[in-house]
């Protein structure tokens, strides 16, 4: 992606049209939202009329529902139950097939990545950090050297993933209105597409009508744009644009608390919240499927009758399943406590570790999805105020010897 | 590396294998069997050849139709190919272990962090291995008596079930060490040597904890006891180096398998130092 | 030295130099021929020894087998402890597997030099009890049976 321009326009609704059907004729396969079985879901588009004009959500943790909107918006609707890693990073992927010769010598071909050029129309920024998160972790290389002298310097980037990224053109839809589960101001995000993206749309509809503010940021959106008809940008529709996306800062519904959640999460291993959490936590993996930074996977291997051929599959794992972390002799995260804790622990702390980042963007995916309702922004808040009482536990021990002793008989 | 003390670099094969998830056919030149249940595979490829490997690497063995395991290289041949230890304890591993010679499988790697013994130049050198731990100790062993100048007293302990579970036993005796101790927990008719746990022969070792290195490789609980004796008697936790172990699948730090705290064991692993390994051991299921 | 290990079981690490030096008055050095049993179980502890060249093994009688070997014990490691605590009788049997040079104790003769100075006896019971707790942490490990295939690695 070439550098950020300051180029703005503005697209009117045939505008968007036309930059949906340029994109079909250039033989991208256009990915955007589109409402089916009463969701807002990712698909192909064949023409923008596909998109989701008139349609928003109502949120809650463990609650989705689509309701109409007289506005006719078509990105007033918050993120839905996938992601665009359905796409970059497929839920199952052939990595290579073998046929044993006649020599009983094996040779091993390596799978092709289907060829699709996506465009993605409709990435919100937090999606568009998600993206960004897997780039690191599939296709970039590890952050530093974790050990003085790694032997393995080399990076292993996912083939597929990094031939499928690198030709997908990223098309922004700012949020202007953050639904009730979204958290991302206080995931280090915010509603505006700071970067990372091709074109990046604001809609907007009032009284002058329904219309997309554009910034240009890349020179393939550049190009993109000046193919499709469109006016300069007015200032009225930039500060209105603007104006609203700056508003949606002070709307999000949810928030984590303001702390260094990394240290937290080091801190809380032994928790006893995680064993409350357990208790509501069914182990569905809900969240690893929905989340758009989750990137973990298992493989399988596919023999036919003949024993000669056979063939290796990737597919979509979770660290909720048993089999996970399967040694000899049994998993090693046994308990679902280890397997919550192993989750958002990763999410918020480890993955720094990992891959130089944090792994959560505060799309609200895992709340939104999750059948219990568990809240994660209220499970953080859960252990912060845990370690607190500890800490403060400690403190009054320290300072007054009786304290413990004051209480009284318990309940 | 190590590769300059101990490999005497193959004759450069004509293309070096560049797709990290794509496996390469290579040949079972020999086959013995170490134990009842493991067998060491020496393995030459059949074509191009992976890049070399270091004492601790492992590489990813395939076996057709069943799927892949990770298996630390057990041996670094100077005339080239090298050398898998494996034991057969699920489909995979059998499979493996029940390849004869001739049979073609297919490898990738290397991977992971490596002993680095060379980092205990002019130092004691306490290697501690239970069962088939001793596996990926042995490249390391040989490289430390090799050149015995480069080291202070090499020590090499040996832990495991039964004699007939231990590995290596011809070659053990051989090892040109300043004390190869060899202990199993349960004797058998005829067995003359000694009995007890592999931490027992710290005590016969012959080591200045302060200026030596430690490698331990073996069932993690072993793995924990031994380091935390090697501390207790001095050696500094960041030179007490173990292999750790846990699920793999891709063994391109993109599954998300082997992770054990902040740390990605097929990237970062499997030889850490016990300074950072402790924390990460002492949560239970991590 | 010949060797610079450092064992907080060993009488030389375990007991401070006065005290070491009053037992090792009253030791005997006694050459045992390979074979030669020291004790056997149910018997009286009467004596110990610390090992200065050699094995020792520890076993225990079954009927119908040869006896299971426990345990080897060598250089500067202690053979016995049943004798520092009541009833004072053998749990094991004990051989020289080769032939060994030890110190050999009078059990009785310690015993007393404890209960006449408090401080060698706390000093002569903290060693003794090192040297079972390692030797207990070394038989839970065992028990664990940790080189047996479960627990011990891959599942593939």
């Amino acid at each position: 992606m070439g550098a950020i321009t300051q180029a703005t326009a503005v697209l009117d609704r045939q505008g968007l049209a036309a930059l949906v059907a340029a994109l079909v004729a250039g033989g991208r396969t256009v990915v955007g939202p589109t409402v089916r079985d009463g969701a807002v879901v990712l698909a192909e588009l064949t023409s923008a009329e596909d998109l989701p004009f008139g349609w928003g959500v109502e949120l809650d943790a463990g609650r989705y529902r689509l309701t109409p909107r007289e506005d006719g918006a078509a990105f007033a609707h918050s993120a839905g139950p996938q992601s665009w890693k359905a796409f970059l990073h497929p839920q199952r992927e052939q990595l290579w097939s073998a046929r044993r010769g006649p020599d009983g010598v094996p040779t091993f071909t390596e799978t092709q990545p289907e060829s699709r050029t996506y465009a993605f129309l409709g990435v919100r920024p937090c999606d568009l950090r998600a993206i960004a998160i897997q780039d690191r972790v599939l296709a970039g290389r590890p952050p530093r050297a974790l050990d003085s002298a790694r032997a393995g310097a080399t990076p292993f980037p996912d083939r597929g993933y990094r031939q499928r990224r690198r030709g997908a053109l990223l098309i922004a839809a700012e949020c202007t209105e953050p639904g009730a589960t979204c958290f991302c101001v206080s995931a280090s995000g915010g509603p505006a597409a700071d970067g990372g993206f091709d074109l990046a749309l604001t809609e907007v509809v009032d009284d002058d009508g329904h219309r997309f503010f554009v910034r240009v940021g890349s020179e393939e959106g550049a190009r993109l744009l000046d193919g499709v008809p469109h006016r300069s940008a007015d200032l009225t529709t930039e500060s209105v644009a603007r104006g609203a996306v700056d508003a949606a800062r002070e709307h999000m519904g949810r928030s984590l608390p303001p702390l260094d959640l990394r240290a937290l999460m080091g801190e809380s291993l032994a928790a006893d919240r995680w064993d409350g959490i357990a208790s509501r936590c069914l182990t569905c993996a809900n969240c690893t499927m929905v989340c758009p930074t989750c990137f973990c996977t298992t493989t399988e291997e596919v023999t036919d009758l003949t024993g000669d051929h056979t063939e290796r599959w990737q597919h979509w794992d979770s660290c909720f399943d048993l089999d996970f972390s399967l040694l000899h002799g049994g998993p090693v995260r046994a308990s679902t406590r280890s397997r919550y804790r192993q989750w958002l622990t990763h999410k918020l702390s480890t993955w720094h570790d990992q891959f130089g980042s944090g792994g959560c963007v505060g799309c609200g995916r895992c709340i939104t999805w999750c059948p219990a309702g568990i809240d994660i922004t209220e499970e953080v808040a859960a252990l912060a105020a845990e370690r607190d009482a500890a800490a403060d536990d400690q403190h009054t021990a320290h300072d007054d010897g009786s304290a413990h002793h004051d209480r009284g008989p318990q309940p | 590396m190590t590769t300059e003390l101990s490999v005497v670099a193959p004759p450069a094969p004509a293309v070096r294998h560049a797709e990290p998830r794509l496996p390469v056919p290579y040949r079972v030149i020999a086959r013995w069997p170490e134990t009842p249940d493991t067998v060491t595979l020496r393995l030459d490829p059949v074509a191009e050849a992976l890049a070399d490997f270091v004492p601790g690497q492992f590489a990813m063995v395939h076996c057709f139709g069943r799927g892949e395991i990770p298996v630390s290289v057990s041996s670094i041949p100077t005339t080239g190919g090298l050398a898998h230890t494996v034991r057969g304890v699920g489909a995979v591993s059998e499979g493996l272990c029940a390849a004869r010679v001739g049979d073609v499988l297919g490898l990738r790697g290397p991977y992971g962090t490596g002993w680095e013994l060379e980092r205990a130049l002019g130092q004691d050198v306490v290697v501690v291995a239970g069962g088939i731990g001793l596996a990926p100790l042995r490249p390391l062993i040989r490289d430390a008596v090799a050149e015995p100048r480069r080291h202070g007293r090499v020590n090499v302990l040996i832990g495991a079930r039964t004699p007939d579970d231990l590995l290596s036993k011809y070659e053990t005796r051989r090892w040109a060490t300043a004390y190869t101790g060899v202990t199993v927990d349960r004797p058998a008719d005829g067995w003359s040597g000694e009995v007890g746990l592999v931490t027992r022969l710290l005590d016969r070792a012959r080591f200045d904890p302060p200026r030596s290195w430690a490698f331990v490789c073996g069932p993690e609980p072993m793995i924990r006891a031994t380091a935390r004796d090697l501390v207790h008697r001095g050696v500094s936790g960041d030179r007490v180096r173990v292999s750790l172990e846990r699920n793999m699948r891709c063994a391109t730090a993109t599954c998300g398998h082997c992770q054990l705290g902040p740390v990605l064991l097929c990237r970062d692993g499997p030889v850490v130092g016990w300074d950072r390994a402790e924390p990460w051991l002492s949560v239970r299921e991590l | 030295m010949n060797t610079t290990t450092t064992s907080t079981t060993r009488i030389t690490q375990a007991l401070p130099s006065a005290h070491r030096i009053r037992l090792l008055r009253i030791a005997r050095e006694v050459n045992i021929p390979q074979g030669t049993r020291l004790f056997e179980e149910g018997t009286r502890a009467d004596r110990f020894w610390i090992v200065r060249t050699g094995t020792v093994t520890l076993d225990m009688h079954v009927p119908g087998r040869r006896s299971p070997v426990i345990e080897t014990i060598g250089f500067d490691e202690l053979v016995g402890w049943s004798w520092l605590f009541p009833p004072y009788v053998w749990q094991l049997g004990a051989e020289a597997t080769t032939s060994v040079r030890a110190y050999e104790f009078d059990a009785t003769a310690v015993r007393l030099m404890c209960e006449h100075d408090p401080q060698l006896g706390s000093a002569v019971g903290q060693w003794v009890g090192k040297v079972l707790a390692h030797r207990l942490q070394s038989a839970r490990t065992r028990l664990l049976d940790l080189y047996a295939p479960y627990g011990s690695g891959s599942a593939l």
